[in-house]
């Protein structure tokens, strides 16, 4: 394989204020993950832990094998939605090891608004479901949630991607033979009641869990009786008579250690198909990428600086090197997978996107995964290109990228506008996972270009009415759109509503995609289909 | 010489013997009980036959069948090594009459020195210096302080036909007798049947130094010089040396002849120690004989250069003493530590268990050691519960002690308590070590004096011990998962790493130790290249490599610290630079399980046999209410209700034996609300 060579100076001054800028957003992301990692604050804390129940963060940790990674999902889903007041949106999920077995694990945080389900808690457990359905991850349910949260229950009880979904998941997942095993550890009331119900096997702790229909409130309420909810719907109830639960666990860690055991008696083994060499860390240190980034993002440059910092020995063999390069193609090596690399390089052409198309079309010949290294600012335009055909060279890509059905992973690393989103493996292209840098960008178009279009359109219209636009109203028009789509083009805008699967630190880019490989291939290759190619 | 012998015996004296029979070309025929089947004596001779059961009543002390063992299997000599039926007149007897020899002396010999009172008697008569003593057959009261008056204060009395310690006094004032008298007597009825008494000349700081004679049945006589045993504890011996620290060439001369006097006065022929205790100014008086092969023998050997069991041997096959006393030379100085499982901090109780990790010193010119037991055997109460012995030579006594206590560092021993932490104590003490110096204060109430020093009360865990463990645990767990991943079906993928990776945060894990009744935690935070470790006391970084054999390279806070930590189950055993210490690992999901199965009944911690049944079954009782009581090494140990409940089966009544783990009785714990 032919290894890149880097051409950065990390002792440039260039390279020392890259990286200083990129450092500081990385430490930002580091500060806002670990004050969600709070949960609902110290009081709701310390009586939770009072109750004798393990915080939710520590009932991941005790459940996954010692010190085996967790690649947690969008742990800052809800940032700065709901008033800020629901950390990670009350849900914790991520992929972990337990009894050396990939497990999506999906816990509520009960110290966050009683675990009550939010809307993007609904879609943060609904993602968690996904993948885990598109991986084949054996799912854990550390169930500790007072369901739906009632004054938003429009908006998370009646749609197809609502409440209900879940347990229509747990029905179809079960079904396809992906474990699903529920630890009740607080209270499952109502709809709840179906997460441990509707389990392959459940676990339920004394004197915390519960689970019933109608709690003692609805059942006075209903029919007059009063009864205790250790009675109604306790550990010992389920076990011994009801049979909603299967194992009685004394608590939290016992539980816990219950379900590590129900795992290891899943009986699977991964198998992996891919031609799959030792790995070989990259010859240049991935914490480097800090000062290949220039801080202005309008600055090319050069995107195997980054490769050559997240595939094994960075050796990346590159496919049409000579053609359409500012995509780069090329088969590399991440953890000694075999993985096809699709990078921009630059804004898109008809002949990078042709190139892309084609080798999309080799990767899913071969069965190699994809990984799309996002930073686009969208297809050239102009007279030229439109007449050259650059709609129907893009539609080849972007229904290459839709119908390929090797896992595909997406990194946004910078710009992610407009039909590049879709060319490159946008969230609507149903990558395995998507992951931001913490200077990415993302939206239709960049907020510049926005405020001129709509002011363009708007001098056009007045214009037409006989008016004059002063440069200093044009101003004044233009400045809040700027600002409307940096913010909601910002990583925590788009990572709050779970356009991804988080924001990584860009040093562990390689990590997180060996992760999200590794995890990836407990699902059998599928063959691909490709829709009409428009010639 | 013989073609084939039966060896009388178990554990490292049959493995002693057997290796010098096999050297001469002698063909070896083990006896074993039910609990050696697979011991090692059994394994190194070249046939074996089982005699009984393992209480040693049932097999190596039932001298009818082990004759009748050696007449089967074609052997034509016995050889008893030491305690079991090695000086015991009639099996002594019994196997001559059998046609077999006896390897040791006649049963006469035997016999005359069996008995301490006749023994003085002979030893008297034949010259040898007697410590100044009332020996009479008479217990009248007044006889006896009339005798102790002439023998002069203070005295001590001891039980005519007694050892070990038991029925004896020491009588500081004349007022003090008649009480001592009566209460020695009751001690001595109940510990020998005979209740007889003599009275003897105390000696305040005594030595007990041992003469090694050997004599031929042509009639010659001569000794293989003097051995040091002072170092004792309740009359255990617990270091041996030779040449005795002092001893001088006109005091040894004497000594010598006094031995070779004494064992011709009684006919000797073989192997034996004449015992002598010697007072301060270095008198010295007849104590007792031993006509065996004794346990330190082998520091004469060290000196001499000379395998005692082949002259035993050849001796006994009718040869002449292969040396006069002129060609035996002494050379050097040895040194004998006896290693025990035993604990020192309770009074040296011994300790039963599995020798799960056991490395020696590597032998060499300098260093041997004796041993009859090997990695994973048991120590059983059925038996002496000693490992090995560690002996050391060099040229002069400082050096021969360098030797004892590097020894000492390597020898390494996991899965039960032992005495070496308490030997190497002793091996550093001025009082022994300065002993063949003014300096030193060696006599045999040497380790009583210095106990406190000797016998350190259990330190908790430092921090580096601690860190050891934390850092193996971690580097144990890291090998388990490569392990496991290089056979998975996907071997290269990062969920296989163990550095607790987590996005955008640092994780720690917290690990829990059980430290005698503390519990000690250390937080593991991980990092690039290895941990920060939150101790008690610090904070260090730590890294380092664990190979199979548990051996830790381990680098703490910059400085290289070395260890090797043994892992059963839970029990994690740290033994690193300053001696050895035992944990526990506190597995949370473990612990939570063993609640769970509370209800499954409770087990036998250890052998032994259950002395009272407090409970009957139906019974409810209160958590902690005593329900069982079991004897096992001397001590009682309570099972107690691990909850609140009832007792719904009792399978073992008092007076039953119960090995280890054995399900006592069935508990059902009270559901709780």
């Amino acid at each position: 394989m032919s290894v890149l060579v880097s051409k950065l100076n990390p002792r440039s001054a260039e390279f020392q204020s890259n990286r200083d800028v990129l450092a500081a957003l990385v430490e930002d992301l580091r500060a806002k993950t670990a004050q969600v990692a709070e949960g609902g604050g110290a009081a709701a804390r310390g009586k939770h832990v009072a109750r004798g129940k393990l915080l939710p963060r520590d009932r991941v940790a005790a459940l996954l094998d010692v010190g085996s990674p967790f690649l947690e999902l969008s742990p800052l889903a809800a940032w700065g939605v709901y008033d800020n007041q629901v950390p990670s949106a009350g849900i914790i999920t991520g992929i972990g090891q337990i009894a050396g077995r990939e497990c999506m694990v999906i816990a509520n945080d009960a110290t966050v608004k009683g675990g009550t389900y939010f809307p993007l808690t609904v879609k943060k457990h609904l993602r968690a479901q996904e993948i885990a359905q598109a991986n084949r991850l054996p799912c854990i349910y550390l169930v500790d949630s007072g369901g739906a949260n009632l004054p938003n229950q429009d908006e998370v009880f009646p749609d197809r991607d609502h409440f209900g979904r879940f347990f229509y998941n747990q029905a179809n997942l079960s079904a396809q033979g992906i474990p699903q095993i529920a630890v009740v550890m607080g209270s499952c009331t109502a709809g709840g009641a179906y997460v441990p119900a509707m389990a392959d096997e459940s676990i339920i702790v004394r004197q915390q869990g519960t689970i019933f229909l109608g709690g003692p409130p609805l059942v006075k309420a209903a029919t007059g009786e009063v009864v205790t909810a250790e009675e109604l719907g306790g550990a010992d109830v389920h076990t011994r008579i009801s049979g909603v639960a299967d194992h009685f666990a004394f608590s939290d860690v016992h539980a816990l250690g219950l379900a590590r055991k129900a795992v290891g008696n899943l009986n699977s083994r991964k198998s992996v198909t891919l031609d799959v060499k030792p790995s070989i860390e990259p010859l240049y240190d991935p914490a480097e990428i800090y000062g290949v980034i220039p801080t202005d993002t309008r600055k090319p440059y050069d995107i195997r600086e980054v490769i050559a910092r997240i595939v094994d020995g960075s050796e990346l063999d590159e496919f049409k090197q000579r053609y359409g390069a500012t995509l780069v193609c090329g088969f590399a090596r991440i953890f000694g997978y075999p993985v096809g690399i699709v990078a921009n390089n630059g804004i898109l052409f008809s002949e990078s996107a042709l190139k892309g198309a084609h080798f999309i079309e080799l990767c899913c010949q071969r069965g190699i995964p994809l990984v799309f290294l996002q930073n686009i600012t969208g297809f050239m335009v102009g007279k030229k290109y439109e007449a050259g055909g650059i709609a129907k060279d893009g539609a080849k890509l972007v229904t290459a990228v839709a119908c390929a059905k090797v896992p595909k992973f997406t990194v946004i690393l910078g710009g992610s506008f407009g039909a590049g989103n879709y060319g490159m493996c946008g969230r609507a292209y149903s990558p395995r996972f998507l992951w931001m840098w913490p200077n990415a960008r993302i939206s239709v178009m960049g907020g510049e270009q926005a405020a001129r279009v709509l002011a363009q359109v708007r001098r056009d219209g007045l214009e037409a009415a006989g008016k004059t636009w002063r440069p200093e109203e044009e101003e004044a028009f233009m400045a809040p759109l700027r600002a409307q789509y940096e913010a909601q083009g910002h990583p925590y805008y788009a990572t709050a509503r779970l356009w991804d699967d988080g924001i990584i630190d860009p040093a562990d880019t390689r990590m997180v995609l060996g992760l999200g490989l590794s995890a990836g291939l407990n699902a059998p290759a599928e063959p691909t289909a490709f829709g009409v190619f428009r010639m | 010489m013989f073609r084939k012998i039966l060896i009388a015996n178990r554990g490292e004296i049959a493995c002693r013997i057997a290796k010098t029979a096999k050297r001469l070309g002698i063909r070896t025929v083990a006896v074993y009980s039910d609990a050696d089947a697979a011991a090692p004596h059994v394994a190194l001779c070249d046939a074996a036959r089982h005699i009984g059961g393992p209480a040693p009543r049932d097999s190596y002390l039932n001298g009818p069948r082990i004759v009748a063992a050696a007449r089967q299997s074609g052997a034509e000599a016995v050889h008893p090594g030491y305690g079991f039926l090695s000086e015991n007149a009639e099996f002594a007897a019994l196997c001559r009459e059998a046609g077999l020899v006896f390897i040791g002396p006649p049963p006469s010999a035997i016999r005359a020195m069996g008995s301490k009172s006749q023994a003085k008697e002979i030893m008297g008569a034949a010259g040898v210096p007697l410590i100044p003593g009332y020996h009479g057959e008479s217990q009248d009261p007044e006889i006896l302080r009339r005798a102790a008056e002439e023998i002069g204060y203070p005295v001590l009395i001891k039980a005519a036909y007694g050892g070990g310690g038991r029925g004896m006094r020491v009588v500081e004032r004349p007022a003090e007798l008649s009480a001592a008298l009566q209460s020695a007597k009751r001690e001595a009825a109940a510990a020998f049947g005979n209740d007889r008494l003599l009275l003897e000349k105390y000696l305040s700081r005594p030595r007990h130094i041992e003469l090694q004679v050997f004599a031929d049945q042509q009639g010659s006589t001569l000794h293989l010089f003097e051995r040091d045993c002072s170092v004792q504890r309740r009359h255990q011996k617990v270091l041996e040396e030779a040449p005795a620290p002092g001893m001088t060439a006109q005091r040894r001369r004497q000594m010598g002849e006094a031995a070779v006097a004494a064992a011709r006065a009684v006919g000797y022929v073989g192997a034996g120690t004449v015992e002598f205790i010697v007072d301060s100014a270095g008198e010295f008086y007849f104590m007792e004989m031993n006509t065996r092969l004794q346990v330190e023998h082998p520091v004469t050997e060290m000196i001499t250069g000379l395998d005692l069991v082949e002259w035993q041997l050849r001796i006994a096959a009718g040869e002449p003493l292969p040396l006069s006393q002129e060609q035996i030379a002494l050379r050097g100085h040895a040194i004998e530590a006896r290693v025990y499982a035993e604990d020192p901090g309770r009074d040296f109780l011994p300790a039963t268990g599995r020798l799960d990790h056991l490395r020696f010193p590597e032998a060499s010119p300098h260093v041997r050691v004796d041993a009859g037991v090997r990695e994973g055997d048991a120590i059983t109460v059925h038996y002496d519960p000693m490992i090995a012995k560690l002996i050391v030579w060099d040229e002069d006594r400082d050096a021969a002690l360098r030797r004892l206590r590097g020894a000492l560092a390597e020898f390494q021993v996991a899965g039960l308590v032992t005495n070496l932490p308490f030997l190497a104590a002793v091996a550093a003490h001025p009082a022994f070590a300065e002993a063949h110096r003014e300096t030193g204060g060696l006599d045999t109430g040497l380790i009583d004096r210095h106990r406190d020093e000797l016998i350190p009360l259990p330190r908790p865990a430092d921090d580096s011990v601690l860190a050891l463990a934390a850092l193996s645990e971690l580097l144990r767990v890291d090998r388990e998962v490569a392990a496991h991943a290089a056979r998975s079906g996907d071997p290269t993928s990062p969920w296989h790493y163990r550095d607790g990776w987590r996005l955008n945060q640092d994780h720690c894990h917290a690990l829990q130790f059980k430290d005698g009744e503390q519990i000690r935690r250390v937080t593991a935070h991980f990092r690039r290249n290895g941990y920060l470790l939150e101790l008690p006391e610090s904070t260090v970084e730590a890294a380092g490599e664990l190979d199979e054999a548990g051996r830790l390279t381990a680098t703490l806070g910059g400085a290289v610290a070395r260890a090797t930590v043994v892992r059963r189950g839970g029990e994690i055993t740290v033994i690193g630079a300053d001696g050895c210490h035992a944990l526990t690992l506190h597995n949370p999901w473990q612990q939570s399980m063993e609640e769970e199965d509370l209800g499954s009944g409770l087990l036998a911690p250890m052998p032994g046999t259950v002395i009272r049944v407090g409970v009957a079954a139906g019974e409810l009782v209160e958590k902690g209410a005593p329900l069982m009581v079991l004897e096992a090494m001397k001590m009682e140990h309570t099972l107690r209700a691990p909850a609140d409940g009832r007792v719904t089966e009792i399978f073992f009544a008092a007076g039953e034996q119960v090995a280890e783990g054995a399900q006592l009785l069935a508990f059902e714990a009270e559901a709780k609300p």
